[in-house]
């Protein structure tokens, strides 16, 4: 069983992100980059099926400008098998991406799709679901646990009310969720070996897609500064207060 | 620009795709196996035994060790042994290094100069955690004059009887072998070898040194031989050779010590500047206090003097032109840094930076034993001004 999985460059989620001066973008300049964690956690997946025999082939892909090769390289480094970049200038819209992974698909033609439920700069929360509707697959998002199960693959869902298990017919899509497993590290032996791993790289054009934007995005600004708070003296000060300021009893 | 551990290190030109990428696993491992213990360790003065497995399973025991013996050389160069003595000075944890690491002393010397059959039963089971070495040079009658050591081996038929003492030994309790320095000639350096002795023969004894101002998880040692019979083909060169088998690795234990304490000196900095943004007194912030941003100031201005002394050395070591005279004035760079930024930092932290469980309290406990360790700042500077024809 082929599974392909992505994984998104973005900002490491230990940076503190700012604002450009012209609010116009998030500032990338000279900041640390990695796999988007919620992707980690779908390569970790992959290549524990693989471990356990279930899964012959892991491919990973990545969307993106070429510096993504570094994250791909990384996941083939946990142990991926080989990696394809889909070449694009910058970051392109989940739908666009959607068309791309929907053109590897058909190329790869795997069984499972492993995705993040969502990138956390973006937070979208739109690829993986986009991909199911465009290559008409099965699809089970947040998922917390994949388990093969002839052709078919079960998928425990972390939903409001509580767990759900879904299964879906094989060739399937599953986005994961925090909990789906707990990635490893990737050891310097297997570091030196992923630079021999194959790496191919496609143009949109090779895929058939026209790399096209629906969304513009106005301005970026950080979050209101929190304001110092005060020390009330009396309940009936805190009620009056409440009621009347903040407005949020009456 | 901000002062984080991270930021606060100068771009270095000479690092690829691949050391970043050592860099972020090496982080990932040194944040779930080793930060979360720190304290914990430290108290309990050793580290566990389980540790070493894990080390060498990620790979970080054989960092530039021959691939045949289980390490990983092909691709691997001195900047990733540095970016491993950088990372693991982050944790603050100054005795994990010289313990978990004290292979990076004890086993160069074989790699070098030990025959082919000692090289197969010592190194394949040390990078495989299973198995540690420490290097045992200085004795109770001095470290600093190396040429003058009095532990004696003499020839006997197959092997060499030793008798005689180490002492401050890293690593030395747990060690299964020390590469140790021994007299098999006359007086001064030309009478010295270096004999690897396995620690379980009969008449080898050892004590622990465990009241010490720092380096608490270390499991330091004084080693006492009584008439040990150590086989001859434990001899790293010749007989007389001892004093080049040393000094063959005294750049690369300088420099690494230098790197520690650099980052050393930059954890403090990223704590201080923290605390800094953090603490009010007087009605506003520390670092609006002109004190504290001067403090703040000449702690980046230092640490970034040893950064740049830092790259110039690697890259001469990396070409093989460096000069014994400047790993030693980096030696004293570094150690002066940690010792200024270890002060200032504390300073600015007060009263909380005293109290035991956070990085700056355990650097300052350990600035001593690098300024005086792998060649104290006076030996140092002895050895540099060598250079100069003074
Ligand atoms: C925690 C710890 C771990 C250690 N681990 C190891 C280890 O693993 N293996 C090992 O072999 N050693 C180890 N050492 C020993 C260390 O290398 C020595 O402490 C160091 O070389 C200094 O030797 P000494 O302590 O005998 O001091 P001495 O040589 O007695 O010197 C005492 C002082 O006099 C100064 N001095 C000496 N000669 C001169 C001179 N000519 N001119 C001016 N000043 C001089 C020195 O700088 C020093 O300040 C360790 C030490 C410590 C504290």
């Amino acid at each position: 069983m082929k599974v392909l999985v992505t994984v998104k460059r973005v900002v490491d989620y230990n940076v503190k992100v700012r604002a450009k001066a012209d609010g116009s973008d998030v500032d990338l300049n000279n900041v640390k980059m990695a796999i988007n964690p919620f992707c980690e956690i779908a390569v970790e997946e992959a290549v524990r099926l693989k471990e356990a025999g279930t899964a012959t082939e892991v491919v990973v892909v990545s969307v993106g400008a070429k510096q993504c090769q570094e994250q791909i390289r990384t996941a083939l480094a946990l142990g991926a098998d080989r990696g394809i970049h889909v070449e694009t200038e910058g970051a392109v819209e989940p739908l666009v991406v959607a068309k791309l992974l929907k053109g590897v698909v058909e190329k790869e033609e795997p069984r499972l799709v492993i995705l993040g439920k969502q990138s956390i700069d973006g937070d979208n929360n739109q690829t993986g679901q986009m991909l199911g509707a465009l290559t008409n697959m099965p699809q089970g998002t947040f998922a917390s646990e994949v388990a093969i199960d002839g052709d078919k693959v079960n998928v425990t869902r972390e939903v409001d009310a509580g767990m759900q298990t879904i299964s879906l017919n094989l060739p399937a899509i599953v986005t994961s969720d925090l909990r789906l497993n707990e990635p490893r590290y990737a050891s310097l032996p297997n570091i030196m070996k992923a630079k021999k791993k194959p790496l191919d790289v496609f143009s949109p054009a090779d895929l058939g897609v026209e790399v096209t934007s629906h969304i513009t995005q106005l301005s970026v600004a950080p979050p209101a500064e929190r304001q110092a708070g005060i020390i009330v003296e009396s309940v009936e000060q805190l009620v009056d207060k409440l009621k009347n300021e903040a407005k949020v009893i009456s | 620009m901000s002062l984080s551990f991270d930021s606060a290190r100068l771009p270095n030109p000479d690092l690829t795709e691949e050391h970043h990428a050592w860099r972020d696993q090496l982080r990932r491992f040194i944040d779930r196996e080793i930060m979360p213990n720190v304290d914990e360790w430290d108290e309990q003065g050793f580290l566990p035994d389980e540790l070493w497995g894990k080390a060498a399973e990620f790979g970080l025991l054989g960092v530039g060790y021959p691939e045949q013996y289980g390490g990983t050389e092909v691709g691997i160069d001195l900047h990733h042994v540095n970016i491993v003595s950088e990372e693991i000075s982050r944790t603050s944890l100054g005795g994990l290094p010289s313990t978990l690491l004290s292979h990076g002393i004890g086993l160069p010397p074989v790699l070098a100069f030990g025959s082919e059959e000692l090289k197969s039963e010592l190194v394949p089971p040390i990078l495989a955690g299973e198995k540690r070495i420490s290097l045992a040079i200085t004795e109770p009658s001095g470290g600093s004059d190396v040429a003058n050591m009095q532990t004696t081996a003499v020839r006997d038929g197959d092997h060499y009887i030793v008798n005689g003492s180490k002492t401050f030994i890293s690593g030395g309790m747990g060690a299964d072998w020390a590469t140790t320095g021994v007299r098999t000639g006359g007086k001064g350096g030309a009478g010295i070898s270096v004999l690897v002795i396995p620690m379980d023969l009969e008449g080898v004894s050892r004590t622990p040194l465990d009241k010490k101002q720092g380096w608490w998880c270390s499991d330091t040692a004084t080693l006492y031989f009584d008439n040990v019979r150590v086989p001859v083909g434990n001899l790293l060169a010749e007989e007389g050779h001892g004093f080049l088998v040393i000094a063959n690795n005294f750049n690369n234990e300088r420099l690494a010590m230098s790197v520690m304490m650099e980052a050393n000196a930059r954890v403090c900095l990223e704590d201080a500047v923290n605390w800094a943004r953090d603490r009010k007194t007087f009605g506003k912030r520390l670092a609006d206090h002109q004190v504290i941003r001067h403090k703040i100031v000449e702690m980046k201005q230092r640490i970034t003097t040893c950064q740049t002394y830092i790259q110039y050395c690697t890259r001469q070591m990396a070409a093989g032109t460096a000069e014994f005279g400047d790993i030693a004035m980096l030696k004293i760079q570094c150690s002066q840094t940690v010792e200024f930024c270890a002060r200032e930092a504390m300073q600015i932290l007060g009263g909380i930076g005293y109290m035991r469980g956070n990085r700056v309290e355990r650097i300052y406990r350990e600035v001593r034993v690098n300024a005086i360790g792998g060649g104290s700042e006076e030996i140092m500077r002895d050895l540099a001004s060598r250079a100069f024809g003074l």
